[in-house]
């Protein structure tokens, strides 16, 4: 099966990738890439778990065709932090109880922070709507949404 | 003056009650964190599986030449080579890798293809041919009682009966007769699934020293250990399975999966690492949720509503496989007199196998079903005797220490103070049926074990195991074959082991889930690791505090018993002023005594019924919960919104508040999910289409659960009932909190329109076909109707402690002339 080569932007850095075309951007981000922090939980645009950023859009990475990010900007999860200082939602899912079992929380933290860029105070009512796409099963969300608060609280004081 | 604190007895803590991040919080935040899937190794090989497209058929021949035979493929397996078979009871040894001779449910696995690549690996299964005879199907409890052949399986009570008992505590017949009133009633409880996020994944392979790993995504590694020695016919002592962190169990990863044993025979085979992956679609297949349960209560009560007596049927779908059957059959009664006291109770259970996925244990285990029942039926009993429904609770909460009609113990008890919690929060009595048209508040109670009192194989073994290791470092390391799935059981045991050693549980490296390498653990179920993981690691805890004491009395001029630990320091009680770091202190022990290491162990009390089947149901403790649900039904299209949840659990203590009320509010999500919409629900296809029983909706889209915008503010009160056999007093917090929400969720939307749902998932076409017979001047319920003839066997009679009886078996002769 034909194989192709192409040059993909993740987390700010142009890597070079081989992969069979009719891949996914999340197989090539978890099988090629080796960036595993990106889960899936249905493979069929159910769930959100394997949502990333492209060019800042929060996308679901196994219904993205992985020739089309060519030249464009992705974000996963491992891209988050700022070195070893944690991104404020990274810091606030720890916190605050947003992650029990961890597997939905690297797409609940990439379409919160794509949220929280455009705006800085949402309230609960939008994080709800914008999560409403990611399933949890362990949280209930509640938690989810006070990270998010959280988070956009701690962005807020920060850039003051 | 301070007085020496013995880890046990501690009241005034340095971690236990505080607000921490969990200990695995920021590798999880940064996605740093391996679940199964996520690992790969050099020449590892991809595995797929065949599942069968029919419910029931004979298969009589395989011909898998043609896969093997396709560029990539590396080996092709069946039925023939996994000849020896398994279960997770030892009761129930029904299941094989791959099926021999037939299949039982749409999705059994037939066969596996382990490839260069999954892509590979999927061509290939379309190349095996299999060929079927198709057998009539049992697509129901109700069918399976009606037709006893052909059987699903040669094995179980009669015909398609896998399990049937029955037990009766006192004469029910004469307390009924002697009641004020008798009410009866059937609910039915659908089936639903845990669809945890995580697919489950295995990746096996051969170690350096020859040995196997299997590394996979499991709730249970000791269990799946012995069943992998058991089929792959081979000494334990040459597997090694590491649990990875679930993404999520809820009891779906307790049961050994076939692609374990599959990945596990492939790689002994290939001498390669061999991987697989389910797919969504074959997660709902492997299934081992809630068993579809009809229920019938027949309770008596006296004129003040307090329950005199109750007669519990119950009939279980089972699925095809045995899986945790047994026991799930049992709960669906074992524990329904441990909330109020119920002087005689009678309890008969069949569980039918059925052609569809096995059920199993799903969060509840077997419970949520009669507890459903039971909360419902009391709500009109206290409609009916124009009672408040929690005065009506209060008046009847067991007594702490108490035993119940069935020899239970029941030890701390905290449901009195979260009924009143949760009545104070709701403004219950103000607000209870005077919120206007539509809307409406209802309540329910629940309990749950802190841990089953029996292990799953008999044995007098400890049913967990703490290994502690300390070094001049200051590096405290602790071992225990316990499993994180998301529920926090490494942070418990981090904290745990930090009170005991009054260390920042950040030094504490929790080492988890690992048969090659951590003591024994039963494993991440019936709530069970707080309570045994915890004292097991407290017993380890202590022997090292006094190790460190006894090395360290001399310098800080005090006696051992005098020596406190706190804040990374140890301290003489009388002269706080003599003072060690705690890495000073160890230095100090391992100059004294050699290496500083202990272990701590295990196991739960003698339970006091003595009659046989007494095992299912004893716990060191109880949680208890109450749960106000508020409601809003819209009359035109029988939609139900939940604008609002209160709850309080009895947990103890809480370790963490933060994982405590994360686990609350998700235990109440989770419950109140199955009860608006989640359903395991199955069709037969047009005959033309092979008549087959399929899967209705095995996708994420399709089976419905809440989301970010259906999920209603859960307000959460924890009560802390610290509880002696628990460590610090904690008890479980995992599965408790979900029970109350079902039935509280179907006595408000009563409150609301005045219409019963006896039945789950309580969905808008069932509500408006009440509302539409209200308006009919019809009974406004909708349920079963009846209840079926189910042949129960003559009873287990055993006599109530205040009946005379000693917890033994009382002969009916006998009994006849007692009574």
């Amino acid at each position: 099966m034909k194989r192709v080569r192409l040059t993909l932007r993740v987390n700010g850095e142009e890597q070079e990738v081989l992969f069979h075309s009719y891949k996914t951007l999340l197989e090539v981000l978890r099988e090629e890439l080796g960036l595993t922090g990106t889960k899936h939980g249905c493979e069929l645009g159910e769930c959100g778990a394997c949502a990333v950023l492209v060019d800042g859009e929060p996308v679901l990475s196994c219904l993205e065709l992985a020739v089309r990010c060519e030249g464009r900007d992705v974000q996963t999860v491992e891209g988050l932090a700022n070195g070893t200082e944690l991104h404020p939602l990274q810091a606030a899912f720890a916190d605050h109880g947003g992650s029990q079992c961890g597997y939905c929380t690297a797409g609940m933290l990439m379409t919160a922070k794509a949220l929280l860029d455009k705006e800085p105070s949402p309230s609960r009512e939008r994080i709800r709507e914008a999560l409403s796409g990611n399933i949890c099963r362990c949280t209930g969300y509640q938690q989810i949404w006070e990270s998010v608060e959280a988070a956009a609280k701690a962005m807020r004081e920060g850039k003051a | 003056m301070n007085a020496p604190e013995k880890p046990r007895s501690k009241t005034k803590f340095d971690t236990v009650g505080k607000a921490r991040r969990r200990v695995d919080g920021r590798a999880k935040a940064i996605g740093q964190l391996k679940f199964a899937d996520d690992l790969s190794l050099p020449r590892m090989l991809h595995c797929k599986l065949l599942r069968s497209p029919h419910p029931h058929a004979e298969i009589l021949s395989i011909d898998a030449s043609r896969a093997e035979a396709r560029p990539g493929v590396h080996l092709v397996l069946t039925g023939e080579a996994f000849p020896v078979p398994y279960g997770i009871m030892p009761v129930s040894q029904d299941e094989h890798a791959l099926a021999r001779g037939k299949v039982r449910f749409v999705g059994d696995p037939v066969a596996a293809v382990i490839a260069i690549d999954e892509h590979t690996a999927i061509e290939a299964l379309g190349l095996i041919d299999v060929k079927y005879r198709a057998l009539p199907t049992v697509g129901s409890p109700e069918e399976g009682l009606a037709n006893p052949e052909p059987r699903i399986h040669d094995y179980g009570e009669q015909g398609n009966i896998h399990r049937n008992q029955s037990y009766e505590f006192g004469d029910v017949e004469d307390a009924l007769a002697k009641s004020a009133h008798v009410f009866e009633d059937v609910f039915f409880y659908e089936g639903n699934t845990h669809l945890p996020m995580e697919q489950q994944a295995s990746l096996a392979s051969i170690e350096g020293d020859g040995k196997l790993l299997l590394q996979t995504s499991t709730q249970n590694p000791h269990y799946l250990h012995r069943q992998l020695a058991r089929v792959l016919q081979m000494p334990a002592a040459r597997i090694r399975v590491i649990a990875t962190p679930n993404g999520g169990g809820f009891g779906g990863k307790c049961d050994p999966g076939n692609h374990e044993f599959v990945v596990a025979k492939a790689a002994l085979a290939l001498g390669r690492p061999v991987k697989v992956c389910l797919t969504r679609e074959e997660v709902f297949y492997q299934h081992r949720g809630r068993h579809p349960v009809l229920m019938k209560f027949r309770t008596g009560v006296g004129k003040d509503g307090r329950v005199t007596a109750m007669h519990l049927q119950t009939l279980l779908d089972g699925g095809a496989y045995g899986s945790h059957g047994p026991a799930s059959t049992f709960y669906t009664g074992v524990l329904t007199p441990v909330t109020y006291e119920l002087p005689r109770f009678k309890f008969e259970a069949c569980r039918v196998f059925t052609n569809k996925p096995a059920c199993g244990p799903k969060r509840g285990h077997g419970t949520p079903q009669p507890r459903f029942g039971q909360e419902v039926q009391l709500d009109k009993i206290a409609g009916k005797l124009g009672l408040d429904p929690a005065e009506l609770r209060l008046s009847m909460v067991t007594k702490p220490d108490s035993l119940t009609a069935s020899w239970l113990r029941v030890g701390s008890t905290g449901l009195a103070e979260c009924i009143r919690k949760v009545v104070e929060m709701s403004d219950w009595k103000a607000r209870r049926g005077r919120l206007g048209p539509g809307r409406g508040l209802g309540l329910a109670c629940s309990t749950y074990m802190c841990g089953a009192g029996v292990s799953i194989y008999w044995n007098k073994m400890p049913h967990s195991a703490v290994q502690l290791l300390l070094d001049r470092s200051g590096q405290v390391t602790v071992y225990c074959g316990a499993t994180e799935l998301g529920q926090g059981s490494d942070d418990v045991l981090a904290c745990l082991v930090a009170e005991a050693l009054g260390i920042d549980p950040g030094w504490v490296r929790c080492v988890t889930g690992d048969t090659g390498i951590t003591p024994i653990d039963l494993g991440s179920y019936s709530s069970r690791v707080t309570i045994m993981m915890g004292n097991a690691a407290l017993q380890a805890a202590g022997r090292v505090r006094d190790q460190l004491a006894a090395a360290v009395a001399e310098m800080l001029n005090t006696l051992p018993d005098r020596v406190l630990f706190s804040h990374d320091r140890v301290f003489a009680a009388d002269n706080p002023g003599n003072t060690l770091t705690f890495v000073e202190a160890i230095a100090l022990a391992e100059a004294k005594f050699g290496t500083i290491a202990a272990v701590g162990s295990y196991a739960p009390p003698k339970a006091p019924g003595k009659y046989k089947g007494a095992g299912v149901g004893p716990s060191p403790a109880y949680s208890f919960s109450a749960c106000v649900v508020e409601t809003e039904v819209d009359p035109v299209t029988g939609w139900v919104t939940v604008p609002k949840i209160w709850i309080a659990h009895d947990i103890g203590r809480a370790l963490n508040p933060v994982l405590a009320r994360g686990q609350v509010i998700g235990g109440v999500y989770m419950g109140l999910s199955e009860a608006l919409m989640e359903e395991q629900v199955f069709r037969r296809l047009p005959p033309k289409l092979s008549g087959a029983l399929v899967h209705r909706n095995p996708s994420m889209l399709e089976y419905k659960s809440l989301t970010s915008l259906d999920m209603p503010e859960v307000e959460v009160a924890l009560v802390e009932e610290p509880d002696p056999n628990c460590p610090y007093g904690a008890k479980e917090v995992g599965q408790g909190p979900l029970l109350p929400v079902m039935p509280a969720l179907a006595n408000a939307i009563h409150d609301a329109v005045g219409v019963r749902i006896d039945e789950i998932p309580i969905t808008p076409d069932k509500v408006l076909r009440a509302l539409e017979k209200k308006a009919k001047g019809e009974t406004p319920r909708v349920g079963p109707e009846a209840y079926p003839q189910v042949p129960y066997p003559k009873p287990t009679f055993v006599l109530p402690p205040w009946e005379g009886g000693d917890g033994n078996e009382l002969k009916r002769d006998a009994a006849s002339a007692v009574v």
